[in-house]
């Protein structure tokens, strides 16, 4: 057990390091300079103090230091939580940026995956064995799965939103609001929720319901489900087993989905002009605002690292045999 | 009497039209008794030991009635059966290494079956079982892929065991062992048998010599029909009908080097099962067939307990 896990975090500790060097070179690379541009939007038209201001930029920044330290302070830094300043709303410290947009994500994302997920499975299931069902919605889950996240976002904002005018279609809250706790905050924040959210839980709960509903025929179909038939096992004791052993499939699939729907929600909150990291991440594009770019894709890969990391746990609980294969099988 | 089959007819349902894979088979087996049934691929072995417990989706019970002791069995039925299946019918699959819920420990995956059932577990019966088979109990607590295979053969024999069935039906159990094993299971069978935990039991193999190790009556079938059945001993050493008798000669024996002499086989293939010939199904493959073969033979007992359906027999 211990030396599983132990494996599972060098992984993942490599994992990182890895994607932590690309983050830090993708912005690096870009064409473009942010210190002009920054100096730019000042407007000084006499030379010597944009010049001047180029200096104080570029020595704040630490541009000024070879590419090598540059990486070097930027691991230094990283340890100590600090993620530098923003260039695009300067001089927050990105850490209090994504901060501010990071609760708007986990928001939309964790109840979409996760409830995506369950209704999926038991959806799935319930359709694989009713000949009905089966031929009707689950094309439908077919046609949903096959779409991609931002048009099926683009499609609800402009049907529920603009023209039955149900759905607020931009932004986290009323821009005429403060967020604050009050009961009638909650409610707007609520109300501007339900759109994304849709989105998103649409597109991934027809993947998972075709998924399950293949792997629980597959199931239905297998040795130990005929045996338990032929010494004639009620269907519910069957069927409890097969979509006991139907869900394993579905937590990998969990965990290899991940990626794909943190992108897609990303790219939801930008259509929605919802206030989380995917909105940030084209802002901090935009303005080429590296040290912005930077933190917020950190966070997305520690978001992804961890859920894996916290499905691979899961999985040791629920498939006895990746226990087995730890401890060495019995003769 | 313990078992009583009577005319039955099973076909296939496909595309193309039946499948005609058991076409009128009668016979009977007292208590106590160990049936062998031999014969090659696609005689309709496997599809006579599913029929006597569970059809599959495609099978049909086009007619013949099947009789266990003095009820009849509603085999067409899948609901109605349920109530047989277990208690009186079991079955040891074909399939042993991979007939156990790989998430479930087996003790509990035991526990929740008896109970689906409306049996209580004997834990101590279930115990002296295992013992009988030279299972650890410490299996209960395992989950089947730490088991061997032959552990989670013998572990399903005694699972299918448990409610001491009148008849107990043994796929092809030992096509998937090696020499040594098979030869534990038979003798764990024949023990199942004289402990009482079954009463009689159909031993469905294409190994013939195997057969005639444990079995008291040996039951040959071909393309879907009885060919002959007589005692183990008769099938092997004074057999009648021309198939079986290929059928043994097809087998090495001990002893003999077959650099010089070659394994005789049988030429030819059996007939489609889709449309097949009329009179004897053997014909085409016969070397002693004449104008008679034309008719179809009647199961004839030409020595007490011996049946045969061939006229030359």
């Amino acid at each position: 057990m211990r030396r599983y896990f132990g494996r599972k975090l060098l992984v993942y500790g490599l994992t990182f390091f890895v994607a932590v060097t690309i983050n830090w070179m993708i912005p690096r690379f870009m064409p473009g300079d942010p210190v002009s541009s920054m100096v730019a939007r000042t407007g000084a038209s006499n030379p010597a103090a944009a010049e001047t201001m180029r200096v104080y930029y570029t020595n704040l920044f630490g541009f000024d230091q070879p590419l090598w330290k540059q990486y070097v302070n930027f691991w230094g830094a990283l340890f100590q939580g600090d993620f530098g300043i923003s260039i695009w709303v300067f001089p927050t410290p990105v850490t209090e940026v994504i901060l501010g947009a990071v609760p708007y994500t986990l928001g939309l994302m964790i109840p979409s995956v996760l409830l995506s997920w369950v209704v999926g499975n038991w959806f799935g299931a319930y359709a694989a064995r009713r000949k009905v069902l089966d031929n009707t919605l689950l094309p439908v889950g077919y046609v949903l799965t096959a779409m991609p996240y931002m048009w099926l976002a683009v499609l609800l904002a402009w049907g529920l939103g603009v023209v039955a005018g149900w759905f607020p279609v931009a932004g986290g809250y009323s821009f005429s609001m403060q967020p604050s706790w009050s009961w009638e905050f909650i409610l707007d924040l609520l109300h501007h929720w339900v759109l994304p959210f849709a989105s998103l839980f649409l597109v991934a709960l027809g993947g998972w319901a075709i998924g399950m509903r293949n792997m629980i025929i597959y199931e239905l179909e297998s040795d130990y489900s005929n045996y338990l038939a032929a010494l004639g096992a009620p269907q519910r004791l069957i069927r409890r087993y097969a979509f006991r052993n139907a869900v394993l499939p579905q937590i990998t699939g969990l965990a290899l989905q991940l990626g794909v729907l943190v992108a897609g929600a990303l790219v939801t909150e930008i259509v929605f002009s919802y206030p989380g990291l995917g909105s940030l991440i084209l802002k901090a594009i935009q303005n080429q605002d590296f040290f912005l770019l930077q933190g917020t894709f950190l966070f997305i890969v520690l978001g992804v690292l961890i859920a894996n990391f916290i499905i691979d746990i899961v999985y040791v609980v629920v498939d006895p045999r990746t226990r087995a294969g730890m401890a060495g099988a019995a003769a | 009497m313990s078992l009583q089959v009577n005319d039955l007819r099973v076909y296939y349902r496909t595309l193309k039209g039946d499948v005609k894979a058991l076409d009128g088979v009668s016979f009977s087996m007292e208590d106590g008794e160990i049936l062998g049934l031999a014969g090659e691929s696609g005689c309709g072995k496997t599809t006579l030991g599913k029929s006597l417990i569970r059809m599959d989706g495609r099978m049909r019970h086009m007619g013949g009635t099947v009789e266990l002791d003095g009820r009849e069995l509603p085999i067409g039925d899948d609901r109605r059966m349920n109530d047989f299946r277990f208690r009186e019918v079991s079955l040891i699959p074909q399939y042993s290494m991979s007939a156990m819920n790989p998430t479930r420990k087996i003790g509990r995956m035991v526990r929740e079956l008896l109970r689906s059932r409306g049996a209580t577990l004997d834990l101590d019966e279930l115990e002296s079982r295992l013992s009988l088979v030279e299972l650890p109990h410490a299996v209960l607590d395992r989950y089947p892929i730490e088991l061997s295979g032959g552990m989670k053969q013998r572990m399903v024999m005694v699972i299918s065991t448990l409610l001491d069935p009148s008849l107990l039906i043994a796929d092809e159990v030992t096509s998937a062992l090696d020499v040594s094993t098979q030869k534990a299971v038979a003798r764990a069978l024949i023990g199942f048998r004289d402990a009482g935990f079954v009463k009689s039991m159909i031993f469905v193999t294409h190994d013939l010599a195997l057969t005639s190790h444990i079995a008291d009556t040996i039951m040959v079938m071909y393309a879907g029909k009885l060919a002959e059945k007589a005692p183990a001993t008769a099938i092997v050493k004074k057999p009648r009908h021309p198939y079986t008798k290929l059928l043994l000669d097809s087998l090495p024996e001990v002893g003999v080097r077959y650099t010089e002499k070659r394994l005789a086989g049988i030429a030819g293939s059996p007939p489609s099962l889709l449309d097949p010939p009329a009179g004897c199904r053997f014909r085409s493959r016969c070397p002693i067939a004449g104008e008679e073969c034309v008719q179809e033979p009647p199961m004839a007992e030409i020595e007490p307990n011996h049946f045969v359906a061939c006229w030359k027999a």
